[in-house]
């Protein structure tokens, strides 16, 4: 009996938005009293950063500090509509549509600022740090809550803007299958080092180097957030989660997280993350969306490597310790394959 | 239906509730008390969204009648923050240990009570504590990066 | 462990933004460290009841009868519902986009179909005296035969699972029981290949378990209104189907979600809204309808179980000159999202490769399972899996290393693609150059020299000189909706009046075929009885995508 190594690789690519288009978002932004601005969604925050994001975005489109932004979502009365948060569609569709709202309310402050510095708009200039000033002539400036202000209390101006971004419906050839399904891809590729104990099937994942390409990393730690936690769960539906263990057959549902298992802080894998960032050309600054793709390679990588390490091909998921003992079995023993060489030596992780 | 008075400590204030008979100490505090910081996410006890900690040791509020807190000490993630913020708060914020949010509070409360009787756990000694909080979106490693900069932390400024 | 590798792509991209691409802490980080952030369940209201649904223990039979009479006598129970409670009780989620036929009552009344479908759904003043009051509920089932696997459900004779797809297929475009893939000819090039790999996968069903239930609270707002707090993964998308099932202009509805805690796809399927709702409008006081976690995980939608084959044509030198598929998805009981995931998961296909013959059947098939829905990578994890532990075995057929079998097949800027589009803004070649760099796995020369903008296009941009098209699988009798409309043949009949009119008031019953017997599979050009389903157009809440019903 033995513990066997092995490597597997896959490579994927995801499509960002929903398919075939026809998912609006929108959004509106407005100044607040102070200067500070709010930005209205109905857009769903599920945990992905959906507020951060289109926070990071406004402020930029605004030319003013993140901290001058808040993001109100999600009330269907103030909040206007959005197709929703799936088919990573959240970054690429609700950012735009801030982009396009902020960019509007730019122009108010701007010209209001235009007025109170007595230039012209296409003059003046954002620093991103709470000031206009004119271009070439940094003294002469004004604060963005002071031209807000100005706006609102002496102007008369509303300093808002809406936005949405609508990729039309396309359609689909029955036929043919013809389809403009998406307008950008994300990618990634993978490499999981596994070990399998051929006297009990379990399988430990013990490292994962990958690459994903997500477009521009909008904000890299919300990036890194969701391929650490989306390898993870590519990694739970590769070896350990399904709610019919037994499919076709319904019996043995799990009804607790005592059955229906996912790896736990000590089944953890080192995982080394490198981002390549080709900007969407028509992304919110070039950004995709991370959060589902993530996990996708993970799943073909881990029963790559089970097949490199014991020689038993699993096709059918989740690879459990009991389909992993009788492919060993009716192979008569584990016939490791080693096709990828080794990452880790034996006892030197 | 019966009801029964509940006297107790929650964040350090004394606190005086009546309990549904065989109420949960999580009904209790999010209805009956309104403290909506313990989560619902299983019932069961299978997934540690209701953490708190009675008497200085972490309790599943679903599987605790609340009337056994009658004359006890209950802390949760809401009494955490004291003025200032909890070094495990800057902590999970800082190194973005968080996603939903949804497991956060009992993941705060498990994370306390660690450090509370070990200021300087290893790794294992995290993961060992944390081991009955799920959480669904972060793969754990920024949690329990978190938890070992914030006994970091806290030794330093100790 | 994770490094930004700016030195890819550095030309198309500007660095030097104030904001984007700053590590910027999150918005809403203070208010889960401080256990202060709102979902949805962390509104109080005075008086608050709670629903539990009555739920099939049968994967198929036939409602009989349900006696609520000892139910409604139990204590702390304000009400029962059922079917006839519900104004408008069928549906089907994506007509909201005008996609596919109502299929799924909100309270079954005729039939169940799978093992936990509601029949009812008990109010109380406690979430125990519901659960008690359930246990009262008395339903007389005629147990029907069921059907659990997707390739014995397409099968002639197969028990019929859902009456508006008899023949357990959903169809497309009004004109096809699957959706197609056609992209040169397939078996031309299988003939010349020098080797063919064949392949099955399987994908089980999986549970979005995010750490909070699905789940929503409804109230009697002022004017006339309803709030509805929900944790719901689209806003508007739950609202539409409320206004709809619950036959009200979405003007008296107000939704307020957007912190929830985790999806993962598993909320876009609104089932709790609309009862929390009617719930609140039936009894005057807020209602909490919520899955505890067994009903999660057993109840709720999973991410669907998938099976794949397929057949790649290769050449000695790894070039794949063929790839066939035959794929079934299985959307359980009813439709909800699974014949969306299709079309995606087809637009998807081969996966990142270029490879010149491309035939692809994808079937959306009904079984008496808990209905699939979307989760994480929807449309795309389970075929991926398929794709990339099939590339394994070619790259081993072949004797080529995994990764540079890759690379040979990789898709490049400018290269046509199988659903007859460009490839732009690629970038699988780097991706996996960057991988084998860090894991030391030793690349071939050709390999370490390719670049996704580099040798694309030209030849490769060419579509096939000549398409194997066919007509398999033809329906009639079945219109064209609007998502992903085309072809649909001669221009569309007018409407014909709805066969059930919608009376206003709680009564309205849908129109169910009288019995489900095991119905022979027809052959495609029978009528079915599907075609005659209203499409309930007066109350569509278009504004998801514009389209309003013809």
């Amino acid at each position: 009996m033995a513990l066997h190594r092995g490597r597997g690789f896959a490579s994927i690519n995801y499509p960002i938005g929903m398919n075939l288009g026809g998912d609006p978002s929108q959004a509106l932004v407005h100044s607040n009293p102070d200067g500070k601005f709010t930005v209205a969604l109905s857009s769903i925050d599920l945990g992905q950063g959906m507020k951060s994001v289109t926070r990071q975005i406004a402020a930029e489109t605004l030319g003013i500090p993140v901290g001058d932004v808040y993001v109100d979502t999600a009330d269907s009365d103030t909040g206007p509509h959005c197709m929703g948060s799936f088919a990573s569609r959240g970054t690429h569709r609700v950012g735009n549509a801030v982009i396009q709202a902020a960019q509007e309310a730019r122009a108010v402050m701007l010209e209001a600022a235009a007025e109170e510095l007595e230039v012209d708009a296409s003059d003046l200039v954002t620093d991103g740090r709470g000031n206009i000033h004119v271009k070439g002539a940094p003294s002469r400036t004004i604060t963005t809550m002071a031209a807000c202000q100005a706006a609102q209390f002496k102007q008369g101006k509303t300093v808002s803007g809406r936005g949405i971004f609508l990729i039309p419906l396309s359609e689909v050839d029955p036929e043919t299958g013809e389809m403009t399904p998406v307008s950008c891809f994300a990618h990634a590729a993978l490499i999981v080092e596994i070990e399998v104990d051929d006297e009990t099937g379990e399988v430990a994942v013990l490292d994962m180097q990958s690459a994903y390409e997500v477009g521009r990393a909008l904000n890299p730690k919300l990036v890194e957030q969701q391929l650490i936690g989306g390898a993870w769960m590519g990694m739970s539906h590769a070896l350990w989660e399904t709610t019919e263990p037994y499919y076709p057959d319904r019996s043995h549902g799990p009804v607790d997280f005592n059955h229906y298992l996912m790896p736990g802080p000590g089944d953890l894998a080192p995982h080394h993350i490198s981002v390549l960032e080709r900007p969407a050309p028509d992304g919110p600054f070039g950004g995709k969306g991370p959060g589902e793709m993530c996990a996708n390679p993970v799943l073909p990588a881990v029963a790559n490597a089970v097949y490199d390490a014991v020689g038993v091909r699993i096709d059918d998921l989740p690879i459990t310790p009991e389909k992993i003992l009788r492919g060993i079995r009716a192979m008569g023993g584990a016939r490791p394959k080693m096709r990828l060489g080794r990452m880790h030596q034996p006892g030197t992780r | 239906m019966p009801k029964k008075p509940v006297t107790f400590t929650l964040n350090g204030s004394e606190r005086a509730a009546f309990a549904d008979d065989g109420q949960n100490l999580l009904e209790f505090l999010r209805r009956g008390v309104g403290d909506l910081s313990p989560k619902f996410g299983c019932g069961q006890g299978g997934c540690g969204a209701c953490t708190v900690i009675i008497d200085g040791q972490t309790h599943l509020a679903c599987l605790t009648l609340a009337e056994a807190v009658q004359g006890r000490r209950v802390e949760t993630a809401s009494g955490l923050a004291t003025g200032t913020l909890h070094p495990l708060q800057e902590a999970f914020m800082e190194h973005f240990a968080a996603q939903c949010g949804y497991c956060t509070p009992g993941m705060l409360m498990s994370a306390k009570v660690l450090l509370d009787h070990n200021p300087s756990p290893s790794r294992e000694e995290v993961i060992e504590a944390i081991a009955g909080n799920l959480c669904r979106c972060t793969g754990y490693e920024p949690i329990i990066d978190a938890i070992l900069a914030a006994a970091n932390a806290t030794r330093r400024s100790a | 462990m994770i490094e930004f590798r700016k030195e890819f792509f550095a030309d198309e991209r500007d660095d030097n933004l104030n904001e984007i691409g700053k590590p910027t802490r999150r918005q809403d980080i203070l208010g889960h460290v401080t256990g202060r952030s709102p979902y949805f369940d962390d509104h109080l209201f005075e008086g608050l009841l709670h629903i539990r649904c009555v739920r099939s223990p049968h994967h198929h039979a036939r409602i009989r009868r349900i006696d609520v009479s000892a139910a409604e006598n139990m204590p702390g129970v304000m009400r029962v519902l059922t079917a006839r409670d519900v104004p408008l009780n069928l549906n089907t989620l994506l007509s909201l986009l005008d996609f596919g036929l109502d299929d799924e009552p909100l309270l079954s009344d005729v039939k169940v179909a799978y093992k936990g479908e509601p029949v009812a759904a008990i109010i109380a003043e406690t979430e125990a005296q519901a659960r008690a009051a359930v246990a009262k509920v008395k339903v007389d089932w005629e147990v029907l035969p069921h059907v659990l696997d997707v390739e014995d459900a397409i099968k002639p004779g197969a028990p019929v699972v859902c009456n508006v797809y008899p023949g357990n297929k959903f169809i497309y475009h009004g004109k096809f029981d699957h959706q197609k893939l056609r992209y040169g000819d397939v078996e031309e090039a299988f003939a010349r290949a020098d080797h063919i790999v064949e392949g099955r996968y399987q994908m089980s069903p999986i549970e979005q378990a995010p750490m909070e239930t699905c789940g929503a609270i409804a109230a009697p707002e002022v004017n006339d209104r309803f709030v509805c707090y929900t944790s719901t993964q689209g806003l508007f998308f739950s609202l539409g189907t409320a206004a709809k099932l619950l036959t009200m202009p979405s003007s008296r509805l107000h939704f307020i979600g957007g912190t929830v805690g985790g999806g993962f796809g598993g909320k876009v399927d609104s089932m709790h809204e609309p009862l929390a709702i009617l719930g609140a409008m039936l009894t005057g006081r807020p209602c909490k309808y919520a899955w505890d976690r067994e009903e999660e995980m057993q109840v709720g939608a999973p991410r669907g179980a998938e099976r794949w084959y397929i057949k790649d044509g290769v050449m000695r030198d790894g070039r794949i000159v063929a790839r066939k598929f035959t794929g079934y998805f299985d959307s359980g009981a009813y439709t909800r999202l699974s014949s969306y995931a299709i079309i995606k998961g087809v637009g998807h296909l081969p996966g990142p490769y270029t490879i010149p013959n491309v035939h692809a059947d994808v079937f959306c098939v009904y079984t008496n399972r808990t209905p699939a829905t979307a989760m994480r990578g929807f449309g795309i994890t389970g075929v991926d899996f398929s794709i990339e532990v099939h590339m394994d075995k070619v790259a081993e057929a072949v004797g080529i290393n995994p990764i540079d079998l890759r690379i040979l097949n990789s898709y490049r800027d400018g290269d046509m693609k199988a659903h007859r589009r460009l490839a732009k803004n690629c970038a699988l070649i780097e991706c996996c150059q960057v991988v084998a760099d860090k894991a030391n796995v030793e690349l071939s020369a050709a390999s370490r020299a390719s670049a996704s903008m580099r040798d694309g296009g030209g030849e490769r941009a060419r579509l096939p000189s000549r398409t194997a098209t066919d007509q398999n699988g033809s329906v009639s009798g079945y219109r064209a909706s609007n998502y992903g409309k085309k072809g649909a043949g001669a221009p569309q009949p007018p409407s014909p009046p709805p066969a059930h009119s919608v009376p206003p008031g709680p009564a309205y019953r849908p129109p169910q075929p009288q019995s489900a017997p095991v119905q022979p599979h027809a052959p495609a050009p029978a009528v079915p009885p599907a075609a005659e389903t209203p499409r309930h157009g007066a109350l569509r809440f278009s504004s998801l995508s514009g389209f309003r019903r013809r």
